[in-house]
């Protein structure tokens, strides 16, 4: 400690003394129920070095951001998580939303989809285009984008199980609108490990799963080279109850997975790294996400370069899409949640992600209506345009506050991966059921908290009113499944068979042996089998995973 | 409450919905209350809930679901219940289910829907008051 940090500390002990202990004075804890300082001062972060720890945004540990001038060479995409119904009506949604000044497209896929179920499968019944867009054939995605330049188009879309077979689907679409797969901007999700501790939409085992994330890397650095192979999730995990500290280290964990399988499989990391992207919550304690995310940055870039050893600065950076807390919002007083969301993505904002989606305050209730999503948009374009905190790079450093909690926290994510590579990684710390035990407890503490009104949620559980919730809700339409299913018989009826049943054959094969699938689900999708077809002729192959439940006394 | 016979409930996840964060609360809170509870996972049918329900002599089940399949999923479940002459177990909902559906699903035969922002208690003592009945 220097000369000036130990005065500071000796004054602040007399202030405590003279001062402080005359004030009332609560006591505050953070997530993790440790306490949080009444005050922090310059001593609290005189052992941080400035130049190694922090340093200048767009350069290594990368604390401050990814880019130099962040928002003022570019601002981040605005991508309203978005799609529902028929094929048709999302087409329609996008437009819209293109048209309100929305920069890239985020496609949410109905659970039939993303489970690799056709629409007339009986699995699917009543979930047909219900939580997003139904997709059974490339002839749906024809649909989607139609009209939608996919070269000056960025997509990001929310699927993991099936996400090569979609993927296939994206490549063939765009050859059709005559753009090579090398121009592609987007992302699939393709985070399959979290879906077996909180998200839920697994086909396969991890083993096969994650051989088809390696696939996915080794075709996309070779034919499409600007697509972000995979979107590793922190964000559902966060919503199923862990803190801001177990969802950065459980992702990472996670990530940490991916690599070394991709290594495992002769790739070279600063050959896939770079097009690692990721999936981020913000909840409202605005500091500990800025903070959040600052740790993350630095933590990442130290991972990629000390333990995997990459030499590409690319693969050092986190480009992050976050998304306001979706579990934050209540279906009591609604309106109360444009509040919430708008709290949440100014702290999203002033932590410098690349991408952003703002909730609906209707989404307690129902799918959001066109109205409630371009409030969302909206939010965005104010702190855009009009609060001013664009105007600088990480504005908030420097405060002893986040600079403190930022420097905890990377040093809690280093321990808790530290604990999950003990466990053998994150594969085994989820058979062991140690991620989804730990998620589990903190949903339940967080409850019990809330109903005994030691977490206050204003609208829940004080500040009640008595009033019948008036909202005009969104609702797809019965006659959604009915129609899918009825374009699937018409489907089947016209495209070449024998094409088909040649192209699941030859996936049937490389499922079997090592060659990687993609070329071939390009094929088979250009022959129109459906995601249920080629989903199944894998499962033949992968096995299916199944999660037990429990029975507890 | 050693000497009577302990509540029982099954707690399920119908259809193809993966949030689970709140099944598995009320699932731990019930059994926090001294009830035995049996949890089926994701991804059931009604058919395998109601024969669950069936084999393990439940009083209760509770139903988590919120992926907007609720109209069509739950009055199945209680469809299925009646043809097994198990009218007697209690059908319980719970998740994203707009207050405008709650009619149409008591008809059916689902006897209480519980929303967003239902204190675990709410819950418990609705089970016990109506076991106790």
């Amino acid at each position: 400690m220097d000369c000036l940090c130990r005065k500071i500390s000796e004054e602040k002990e007399r202030w405590v003394k003279t001062t402080l202990n005359k004030a009332k004075c609560d006591r505050r804890t953070d997530e993790n129920g440790e306490d949080i300082k009444v005050l922090y001062t310059p001593d609290d972060i005189c052992a941080i070095d400035y130049l190694s720890a922090i340093g200048f945004p767009g350069e290594y540990p990368y604390t401050r951001g990814v880019h130099a001038s962040m928002y003022r060479g570019q601002p981040w995409t605005i991508r309203q998580y978005s799609g529902f119904a028929t094929p048709e009506e999302t087409n329609q949604r996008y437009k819209y939303l293109l048209k309100q000044g929305q920069t890239g497209l985020s496609v949410a896929f109905d659970l039939p989809t993303q489970i690799g179920y056709d629409s007339d499968d009986p699995m699917s019944e009543g979930e047909v285009g219900k939580v997003g867009v139904s997709v059974d054939s490339l002839e749906d995605m024809e649909i989607i984008f139609r009209d939608i330049p996919l070269d000056r188009m960025s997509t990001s879309m929310t699927i993991n199980a099936p996400a090569a077979v979609l993927l296939a689907m994206y490549i063939a679409i765009a050859k059709k609108q005559g753009i090579p797969s090398t121009k592609l901007r987007g992302t699939i999700q393709n985070d399959i490990l979290k879906e077996y501790t909180v998200r839920g939409t697994y086909i396969f085992p991890p083993r096969p799963s994650i051989r088809l994330i390696t696939d996915i890397f080794a075709f996309c650095k070779d034919h499409v080279p600007q697509w972000n192979t995979i979107n590793v999730a922190g964000y559902h995990m966060r919503e199923a109850g862990c803190t801001a500290v177990q969802e950065i280290a459980f992702s990472f964990s996670n990530a940490i997975a991916y690599i070394e399988a991709g290594i495992k499989a002769g790739l070279a990391v600063d050959s896939f790294a770079p097009r690692i992207s990721w999936i981020f919550n913000t909840g409202s304690r605005i500091f500990e996400e800025v903070a959040k995310y600052r740790a993350a940055r630095r933590v990442w870039a130290e991972l990629l370069k000390n333990r995997f050893g990459a030499k590409d600065q690319r693969s050092w950076m986190l480009r992050y899409h976050t998304q306001t807390s979706g579990v934050s919002l209540a279906a009591q007083q609604p309106e109360n949640n444009i509040v919430r969301v708008a709290y949440q993505a100014l702290a999203a904002v002033l932590s410098g992600p690349q991408s952003l989606a703002a909730c609906s305050y209707d989404e307690a209730l129902a799918l959001p209506t066109e109205k409630s999503v371009r409030m969302s948009l909206r939010t965005q374009q104010i702190i855009a345009h009009e609060t001013g905190v664009t105007d600088t790079v990480d504005p908030l450093a420097g405060s002893y506050y986040v600079e403190y909690l930022t420097n905890e926290m990377a040093v809690k994510i280093n321990k808790e991966i530290a604990k999950i590579d003990e466990m053998g990684g994150a594969v085994d710390a989820i058979e062991k059921g140690y991620i989804q035990k730990e998620i589990e407890e903190r949903a339940y503490i967080i409850q019990k908290e809330i109903d005994e009104k030691k977490r206050i949620v204003v609208g829940v559980n004080e500040y009640l009113v008595d009033e019948k919730v008036d909202q005009a809700l969104f609702r797809v339409d019965k006659k959604v499944a009915r129609q899918q299913a009825a374009k699937l018989k018409k489907l089947k009826k016209n495209r070449d068979g024998q094409k088909v049943q040649l192209a699941l054959e030859a996936i049937r094969r490389a499922a079997e042996g090592n060659d990687n699938m993609m070329p071939l689900l390009i094929e088979a999708v250009n022959a129109y089998a459906t995601l249920g077809e080629i989903c199944n002729t894998m499962k033949c192959v992968f096995g299916e995973y199944r999660a037990s439940g429990w029975s507890g006394r | 409450m050693t000497s009577e016979k302990k509540i029982r409930v099954l707690a399920a996840k119908p259809g193809l919905d993966g949030h689970d964060r709140g099944v598995k609360v009320i699932c731990r809170a019930l059994r926090d209350a001294g009830m035995e509870v049996i949890y089926t996972g994701l991804r059931q049918t009604p058919q395998q809930i109601v024969k669950t329900a069936v084999e393990e002599d439940v009083d209760v089940i509770a139903l988590s679901i919120l992926s907007g399949a609720h109209n069509e999923l739950l009055p199945k479940v209680a469809g299925l219940l009646k043809e097994q002459q198990a009218e007697q177990i209690s059908l319980l909902a719970g998740g994203i289910i707009p207050d405008s559906d709650i009619p149409y699903l008591k008809k059916k035969g689902i006897k209480e829907v519980f929303g967003p922002g239902t204190s675990m208690n709410t819950v418990i003592d609705y089970i016990k008051n109506y076991c106790a009945r």
